[in-house]
């Protein structure tokens, strides 16, 4: 190896600051998408855990290699249940993301260009939710769209609604991306900050003095400079909700098909793990390429 | 930049978007009635039915202990984990290192969580408290890794190199010099770490077993049951304890923030 950089951290504890963190990462991330993809070609059996083995050890990786069983893949690829809920669960991500974009967007804009006084406030103010729970914020909204919920009562009151009428979001597609938007909000509207923040002022404003136009300016200008934010921003929300749960499972319906609940019901209802890991299989194979240009975006940043 | 006279509009109806929902959900923790919807009066019962109910608190204490051990461990392996990514110019790994780093901050919970319950299940080890534990440090310690690496990246080394100069050990110069400036960064990252273990359902329902209950998997299966006060009150309390919590950190920070510039500034008269 050749010589490393001035660490100050020369010695064995050199050493163990990247090596503690390293293998605690491989034994418990690295790891267990092995097992997982391990299992994921293994027969389903009843007893528990309920999966037949297919290696033991590291002796058998010719019997491994010619059992490999991709029945459960073949499975996924029969059934249209899931073929659609894969579909539908990157569509409702794509949707999500442009709407988390379209009203993220003004929002960090509005906070780039506020005084400076006021600007570690409103960080804070858009934090703030982030840090109260998930769950939450979630079951705040059931309370909100239920038909003789908090929406429908405003709604009567203020005399849009007729005193019969009720509100019909809950349980609907509606619901989920509303509580998809309000969830993942902070993490559209900080990093999208974060780029539009650190602009100089001064291209604008030269912009201006040679006559070009305010929306112009934008497209031309603040826009493209503000494109490793969006990158980022539209990448930490289109992946994860890809594969959310809890929202499509509290505010959406029985038509409501996303890939983290139908992998859910194959676990906990079905019981189902080795077609639980082909579909985790799957849907990292879809994430993939998403997961690498996040990680470029980051590694650039860092 | 140049604000636009609709910018308090924008910044109004969208901090309304994020608000509303969570203060409605405070008032009505209060409500002497139990329907959602009907105002009955100002009331506490909900908040005496939830501390009487054993099976949440239960649960709280779970939850609790499991996210104070999960911060802590997370920190000190995110705190090392950021010196390697940002001290460490090179070393055998280092690309599959910070992705394994980043990958889990995107990673679907259902993923993290199936793949976590599957090792522990292959190494036979029995499902509880320890193992949510280890599965929440896992992924917390690739937030403060974030937090603390981004600290490091703005840090300014001549103090360390002059400690190193004057003879002091690597450790010792990490324990005296760079952990009292990065500290604010990486008690945020705890703060952050706690929350996320405090809040996280999906990996903690795959990685649990019995007696291990978390405080979200019992608020979770009694939401489906459908919305009660009780919820409510429970959410209150946790609401407001993440507030206090964020809003000390903040003051905190910007006092030790302001005692550094004074710091400096005499230290600079003293040397001129």
């Amino acid at each position: 190896m050749a010589e490393i950089s001035t660490s100050p951290h020369a010695g064995p504890a050199r050493w163990l600051v990247v090596a503690v963190p390293y293998v605690w990462l491989l034994l418990f991330f690295v790891a267990p998408f092995l097992i997982i993809l391990k299992i994921s070609l293994s027969d389903t059996a009843i007893a528990m855990p309920p999966y037949t083995p297919l290696l033991d050890g590291f002796g058998g990786i010719g019997d491994f290699l010619s059992q490999l069983d991709f029945e459960n893949y073949a499975f996924l690829t029969e059934d249209p249940l899931y073929i659609q809920s894969y579909l539908s669960s990157l569509r409702m991500a794509f949707i999500s993301t442009v709407l988390l974009l379209l009203i993220g967007y003004p929002m960090a804009l509005a906070m780039a260009r506020a005084p400076t006084r006021w600007r570690p406030t409103l960080v804070m103010m858009v934090i703030l939710p982030f840090w109260t729970s998930f769950l939450i914020r979630v079951y705040a909204w059931i309370g909100i769209l239920k038909p003789e919920g908090l929406l429908t009562v405003l709604l009567q009151a203020i005399g849009l609604m007729g005193p019969e009428e009720q509100v019909q979001i809950y349980r609907t597609d509606t619901a989920v991306f509303i509580g998809i938007v309000y969830s993942y909000l902070p993490f559209m509207v900080l990093p999208l900050y974060a780029a539009l923040e650190k602009m100089d002022g001064t291209l604008l404003e030269a912009a201006n003095d040679l006559g070009c136009p305010p929306l112009k300016a934008f497209w031309r200008i603040t826009f493209p400079l503000s494109l490793p934010g969006v990158i980022a921003g539209a990448m930490i929300c289109f992946i994860p909700i890809t594969g959310e749960f809890v929202i499509p499972d509290l505010l959406g319906g029985a038509e409501t098909l996303m890939i983290g609940k139908t992998l859910w019901t194959e676990f906990f209802g079905n019981r189902d793990w080795p077609l639980a890991s082909a579909v985790a299989v799957l849907l990292l194979l879809v994430l993939v390429v998403p997961i690498m240009i996040f990680q470029n975006q980051q590694q650039k940043v860092g | 930049m140049k604000s636009s006279r609709f910018d308090p509009v924008v910044l109004t109806l969208g901090f309304a978007f994020l608000y509303i929902p969570i203060i409605i959900l405070v008032i009505y923790s209060f409500n002497a009635s139990r329907l959602v919807t009907v105002w009955g009066g100002f009331s506490l019962q909900w908040y005496r039915e939830m501390w009487s109910n054993q099976g949440l608190m239960d649960a709280a204490w779970v939850t609790a202990r499991v996210a104070v051990l999960s911060a802590s461990i997370g920190t000190v392996l995110g705190t090392m984990a950021a010196l390697a990514l940002v001290r460490y110019a090179r070393f055998p790994g280092k690309t599959l290192f910070s992705g394994m780093i980043y990958a889990p901050l995107v990673m679907p919970e259902v993923i993290t969580g199936l793949s976590l319950l599957l090792l522990f299940v292959a190494v036979g080890v029995d499902r509880g408290f320890w193992t949510v534990t280890i599965a929440h440090t896992t992924f917390t310690m690739c937030y403060v890794a974030i937090v603390v690496q981004s600290r490091l990246l703005t840090f300014d080394r001549s103090l360390e190199e002059a400690a190193q100069d004057l003879g002091c050990p690597p450790v010792k110069t990490f324990f005296k010099i760079t952990l009292p400036l990065i500290l604010p960064a990486v008690v945020a990252g705890w703060m952050l770490a706690f929350t996320l273990s405090l809040d996280d359902l999906v990996i903690a329902s795959f990685t649990t077993g019995p007696g291990a209950t978390t405080l979200p998997i019992k608020i979770y299966s009694q939401v489906r049951l459908g919305v009660t006060p009780e919820i409510n009150a429970i959410c209150t309390i946790l609401i407001g304890l993440v507030t206090i919590g964020v809003v000390a950190a903040s003051l905190a920070s910007k006092r030790t923030e302001l005692r550094r510039i004074r710091d400096e500034h005499v230290a600079l008269r003293g040397s001129s």
